[in-house]
This record gives structure tokens, sequence and C-alpha cells, in this order.
């Protein structure tokens, strides 16, 4: 995303609460318009606290925020027209569906017609139109949660943000809120800025994704780059499941990296992050990527099988490999897959490119 | 289950613990309601005898002596118990003027409580209604075995005061042992010489005046401490916990200090050579000679019980606040609010129902306050609780204590009944 269309822009923006720490440590973000983006990472990683500094709740202790090319440091949250949707949802609790819904717009001060044709509009936006006259206690979590959507778009705003607004919900009603959000996204072409501890979500979901952890971004790329391709090992280990092998860099051939694990084996990887022969490495490597038999790719090792779980569509077994008893292989359930008993020792297989180098945690 | 349905499966599901169209029986043919009832009986029980010390208490020191009180206001058997030959007398005839007949039972009462030692209480209670009259009694019962008939004459020539219509009819008023009179004299009304109900003098309508000024420094006291009790709970709601407990305690610190003590010190702050006046002088925004009346008046009663009313304002709006999520009001920013507006739109409502339980029990204690007001308010900062004790302890005119109380009473429920309509009781929250 180039700067000069940027939306959204954090340029060297640090926070601090108690003067003597920093929760976010000199982040560089622009958001481009229309953009779908994703703040994930695990709690206390300073990701709601950019959302806060957004929305003007918190004051970034260094640097700049701009909305729109304009710096809105100096900005109270009320003359940011930012439409914000929160964890809770925070419906206030004295007013019906139909008040919430019509606050934004009175403190605004539009008329009166013109008010109700908009809650209407934002309610049927939602499918949520004969709850008008409710009040929030007398909804259900998913409800709620439409109407939170709905009083956050009601005022047209170009820029929303969602502080984990799906929580609070079961698994189920979450996936389905999720597509809901998307397609709203879609299709009113609005800026959505997400904060989410949940990576499915994230990855359901966003354009682009910022891995947060310990005030830093990590990487900030596509879903899909994210999962194929991570460029640390907590991005690799946060995004996904994973296996991990402890080793040291032996050789460095272009971007391939000879690796001496912890048995003593050798073993090729791709390097991505790693200093030069000597130095410390942690390989990752997608349990779906690892195939039984010797097919999968030029790495070859002996898994012994120590539990099997059936799940459908897949077998997940854990197995001892190069040493490593948390090794997971997931097996899928078609035809051809060779049978696999508990304390079998099978050949296994990976590709070079598909097992990454990364830095040592 | 009073209709067979006209799914056979339906049918298979109502008759499954008993017979169709009937009560639900349980598995072995008993009725399931009488077997519910049965089940919770016990623990039901349980439950009563462990609340049933309480409930004894109470009666005993709660229910007992208000209904004592609400009957007393309305009940003074004092003349028609130690007076009972005229009280009969009276009674049978309402409407005549005292015969020779009515002064001889008159003269024999007279002799027989003095015999008995109540001629005392006998003039006092005549006393309540027309002043000056007490040593009528005493003085015509010491000279009762002396008079002859006729009688009539006889009591006018040992007290030209037997007369006077006014004594007859506070005679026959005081007969009747059930008597609104103390009640029409707590609403400042009285009984002309005809025994009809007239307002008293302007000069002597004092409990009207009374009434009406305990309600108004109810209501300022009630105000004043929602003013300052309202940012206080607020801070004290949204202060990390540490500070809030230390502000916690300096909110209670009232609460583990007397009363006495806490009257008193506003008295060594707040009188004319006090401390308060000390300061405005020694700054020079008043003159020496021109030093506040600040206690003993109105100002010192209403200082005094803000100061000692406020905590049961802070604590009702704090647990409020308490539950209130400061997200609301960030929503209400985020929506375009001004903290104006946000806070007027969104939190305000939301400490509605602290606001009322705080109000509530701040103006209920207030109506009903009597040492601080006895102590600083001198003689303009009284309020009914005042006369009430009065009444109590110096004229020993419990009845009319009594009617005064139960005026008290009849009006705090009045203004709960409005609280009800207006706010709605379910709307309380006092913790």
């Amino acid at each position: 995303m180039a700067t000069d269309d940027a939306f959204v822009v954090f340029d060297r923006v640090q926070k601090s609460y108690d003067g003597r720490t920093l929760v976010v440590k000199d982040l560089n973000i622009s958001i481009g318009r229309g953009e779908f983006l994703t703040m994930l990472g695990p709690s206390g990683s300073g990701k709601t606290t950019c959302l806060m500094m957004l929305a003007g709740f918190e004051v970034p202790t260094h640097g700049e925020i701009r909305l729109d090319g304009q710096p809105i440091n100096d900005i109270p949250p009320h003359r940011r027209g930012i439409g914000m949707v929160f964890q809770n949802y925070a419906l206030f609790p004295h007013m019906t569906v139909a008040e919430n819904l019509s606050f934004p717009l009175e403190v605004r001060g539009i008329g009166r017609e013109e008010r109700e044709g908009k809650v209407r509009r934002a309610l049927e936006m939602v499918q949520m139109e004969e709850f008008a006259t409710r009040l929030p206690g007398q909804l259900s979590g998913g409800q709620q949660q439409r109407i939170a959507l709905a009083r956050a778009l009601v005022f047209e705003p170009e820029l929303v943000l969602m502080d984990e607004p799906l929580g609070a919900l079961d698994k189920q009603l979450r996936e389905h809120m999720q597509y809901e959000i998307k397609h709203l996204h879609e299709r009113l072409g609005i800026t959505v800025v997400y904060v989410t501890h949940d990576q499915s979500e994230a990855l359901t979901m966003s354009d682009r994704i910022a891995v947060f952890n310990d005030g830093v971004i990590q990487q900030l790329s596509t879903p899909e780059d994210l999962y194929e391709r991570p460029e640390n090992s907590f991005v690799a280990q946060f995004i996904g499941e994973n296996n991990k092998l402890e080793g040291e860099v032996v050789a460095l051939e272009g971007d391939v990296a000879t690796v001496r694990l912890a048995d003593g084996a050798l073993t090729k990887a791709l390097a991505v992050r790693v200093e030069g022969p000597g130095s410390p490495t942690l390989l990752s490597l997608r349990p779906e990527r690892v195939r039984l038999g010797e097919s999968g790719g030029e790495n070859r090792a002996t898994a012994e099988m120590l539990e099997m779980i059936y799940l459908g569509d897949h077998i997940r077994c854990r197995a001892r490999v190069h040493g490593n008893d948390e090794f997971i292989i997931k097996v899928p359930n078609n035809s051809g897959h060779p049978p696999i008993m508990v304390g079998q020792t099978m050949p296994v297989s990976w590709a070079v490119e598909d097992c990454r180098a990364l830095d040592p945690l | 289950m009073s209709q067979v349905p006209a799914d056979p499966h339906a049918a298979v599901v109502t008759t499954a613990g008993g017979v169709e169209d009937g009560p639900i029986l349980t598995v072995d043919g008993q009725p399931l309601d009488e077997a519910l009832a049965r089940a919770g009986r016990r623990a039901r029980w349980r439950a009563f005898l462990l609340v049933l010390p309480l409930l004894v208490f109470v009666l005993v020191t709660f229910i007992t002596p208000i209904g004592q009180m609400l009957h007393r206001a309305i009940y003074n058997p004092t003349f028609s118990q130690n007076m009972p030959r005229i009280s009969a007398w009276l009674k049978a005839h309402p409407d005549d003027p005292p015969t020779e007949e009515a002064y001889a039972l008159l003269i024999e009462d007279l002799k027989e409580a003095r015999k008995n030692k109540t001629i005392g209480a006998v003039a006092t209670r005549i006393n309540y209604d027309v002043p000056g009259t007490r040593s009528l009694f005493t003085s015509t019962a010491r000279k009762a075995r002396r008079l002859k008939p006729p009688f009539g004459e006889a009591l006018l020539k040992a007290n030209r005061k037997w007369g006077d219509p006014r004594v007859w009819t506070a005679m026959r008023q005081a007969a009747h042992a059930y008597t609104i009179d103390f009640l029409l004299n707590a609403l400042d009304f009285t009984r002309d010489a005809g025994g009809d109900i007239v307002r008293v003098e302007p000069e002597r309508q004092i409990y009207g005046k009374l009434f009406l000024r305990t309600l108004v420094l109810s209501l300022v006291i009630t105000g004043l401490t929602l003013v300052l009790g309202f940012p206080i709970a607020h801070l004290l709601a949204n202060l990390p916990l540490r500070y809030s407990n230390l502000l916690m305690i300096f909110v209670l610190l009232p609460f583990w200090t007397s009363l006495l003590v806490r009257t008193t010190s506003w008295i060594v702050l707040l009188q004319t050579n006090g401390v308060v006046n000390d300061i405005l002088v020694w700054l020079g925004l008043i003159r020496d000679d021109q030093r506040l009346q600040m206690i003993f008046n109105q100002t010192g009663t209403v200082v005094a019980m803000t100061h000692i009313l406020l905590p049961f304002m802070v604590l009702p709006l704090y647990s409020v606040m308490r539950t209130i999520d400061p997200s609301y009001v960030r929503a209400a920013r985020s929506l375009g609010a001004t903290s104006w507006t946000a806070f007027r739109r969104i939190y305000l409502p939301q400490t509605v129902p602290g606001i009322g339980a705080g109000a509530l029990l701040v103006f209920i204690l207030a109506v009903g306050y009597y040492i601080t007001p006895a102590l600083v308010g001198g003689s303009s900062g009284q309020l009914i609780s005042n006369m009430i004790a009065f009444h109590m302890q110096k004229s020993l005119n419990w009845s009319l204590a009594a009617a005064l109380a139960s005026l008290l009473l009849g009006g705090v429920l009045i203004l709960y009944w409005l609280y009800d309509r207006l706010v709605g009781i379910d709307n309380l929250k006092l913790g």
C-alpha cells in the first residue's frame, strides 16, 4: 500500500502508561482507503492500545497519527467521525434500539425525518427492522452485536474500528457474523480496523493482518503470506499449527540452509531469518506439509507414531521425529493413505521450501 | 392440560405422568402439586425458623411501638377513665347545656379524682385544649368536699371559669377516649366554644410552619448532598482500587465518629468567634463587627446535617456508578457526542437508581432528624422532630407528639408513593 493513498497512518507512534515501559514501540503502519486491516496478537501486545489511540481515547506518548492526511492527535474523539464497535457492544441500556441508532444522528443535529430514514435503513442492513422498539437487554448476544454494528455505521463514517466485537459470541454465531461483517465491508467500501486475538477470525476477514507482539508489529501481510511465509518464529507459532525443530546452521547456499538438528541429523531448509553458519535456528514446518512415505520431498526422517486422533477429514498423528516428541503430522483422510498404528515407525518426508529456518525463540 | 390434544403423540406425552384431562400425577399416583408442596415444606419451615428471631425482634421493637404511637394519636382515655360519671353524662347529652345533675356528677368525679391522685392528669388533659385551666381543676377538687347544692352556683363561686363554655366543650371532647383533636392540633386546627373545627389564631399556628420548614430544609439538604456527593462517588467509582479505598475511608470516616462530636465540632467552626469567622476577618472579607451568624440558625442545621448525611448519598451512588461500564461514555464519544452530552444523555440516566436511592435515604433521614437541629439549630433551625421531642419530654402531651409523628410518617409514606409513581421503586439500588 503506497503512502500517498494511505487513509490512516501511524507515524513512529509510541505509547507508555507509566513512563518506564513502552506498550507500543515505534509503530509505523499505513492503512489504505477501503482496506480491512486486522490487528492480531496475544493480550497485552499493544493492539487495543493502538485502536484506542486511533479512536482518541488514548493519547500517543510520541509520534503522530494521521487520518486522511490530517494529524488527529489533538482532535477529541467526538470530532474524529470514526465509528466504533466495542467488545461488550456498549449499547446504551436505557434507550431502545432505535434510540441507540438515532443517538449519533441527533448529536450531529440531523433532522427528525432524515434520522428516522437512516435508522430504518441501518436496521434493514443488519436485518433487525422488527427490533426497533426493544431495549438492548431484551436482545440476544448476536442481535446486540448487529445493533452495535448498525450504530457504528448509521452516521456513515469512512473508518470503523472494531475491538474484538465477536469475542462474546458462541463459535457458530461468531463464524456467521464474520461473514456478515466481511460482506458489509465489501458492500459499503468502508475502511475497517479490526482487533482480535482469534487468528481464524483474522484469516477469514482481513485484507491484511498486522501481528502484534510485545508492542511491535512482527509481520504485516496478507493472510496467505502470513500462514505460508511467516517471517519469524513468533508469527509461525502464533498463526496456525507449527512443528518446531531446533538446530544450528551448518552451511548456507543461496537461500537454502543446511541445519544440524538436536539429534545430530542434517536437514535442509529455506533460509528466511538466519545469520550464517554457526548460528542457532528454529525450523518451522506446517503439519499438513509433512507426508507419510518418501514422496514428500528432499528431507526424509523416520517417525515413531505416539498418538493418533481421528478427526474425520484428517487424522492427526503425534510422532517422534528428530527427537521431538511433539511433532504433528496431519494425514488427509483419503482412500490412498497407508495404515497407521501407534508404536509403528514409518518414513516421513517434506519439501525444502516448506521448512523455514527462522530466528531462535 | 385440560384439553386432550388431537395429535396422538402429544397425548402420550401428557398422559405419561397420569390420566388424561386431570391433575398430573407422580409415578406412584399422587397429585404432582401435592408432592411438590410436600417436598418444599421442610425447606420452607427451616427457612422460616431462621428468620423467626428477626421477625419477633422487628415485631416487638418496631411494629408494636409504631402501632402504639399511631393509636395514641387518636386515643387518650385520661379524662374518660378518671372522670367516669361526668364523661358518661356528657356523652349521653351531646348537645345539652350542663344541668344541676351534671354539676353534681362533676363534683363527685372531682372528689374521687383527688382521692385517687389523678386530678393532676385530668387537669393537664383539659389544659391542652384550654390553656390556663389547670388550677381550675386542682383547686376546685380541693374544695369539692365543702361544696353544697345547688352545685351550679357553688361551682361558679368556687371558680368563675366553670361558666366558660370552652371548658365544657373541652370536657365534652375529652369525654370521648377516641378523638381526632390531637391530629387537628397538629395541623393547627382547634375547636371553638361551639365545638366546631376552626384554625387556631395566626400567632399560635406553629406546626404547619414547622412541617413546611422540615420539608424545605430536608429538600435543600438532599439537594446539597447530591451536588456534593455525585462527583465524589464518580471519583470513587473510577479511581484505581488503592486510591479509591483510601478515599472511601475518608467518606466513611464520619460514620466512625460520634454524632455528638461531629455536631459540636461544627459549633467550634461556625460560631461567631469560630474558626471560619476568624479566617474571614483575617482575610479582610468581613469586618470584626460583621461576623456572620452561621450556627444556631437554619444555616447551622443545613451545614451540619448535609455533612452528616453525605455518606448516605455517596454510598448508593457509588455502588451504581461502579457498575456502569466506562465503554458507554466512550461509545457515546465515538458516536460524536461531546463529553457534556455523553454525561447528560448516557451517564446520568444510568445513575438514576443511585440518585433515587440516595435521595430517598437522605430525605427520609433528614425529615426525622433530631439531635443535630437540637444542638446547632437555634430557634429558627428546629425541625418537627424537635417539637415531637418537646411534647414527649417537656409538655408531656404524648398524644400530640404521637399525632405529629403520625402525620410525619404519613407524609413520608406519601412521598415514597409519589417516588414510586414517578421513578419506580424497583429502580432503587442501595448497594
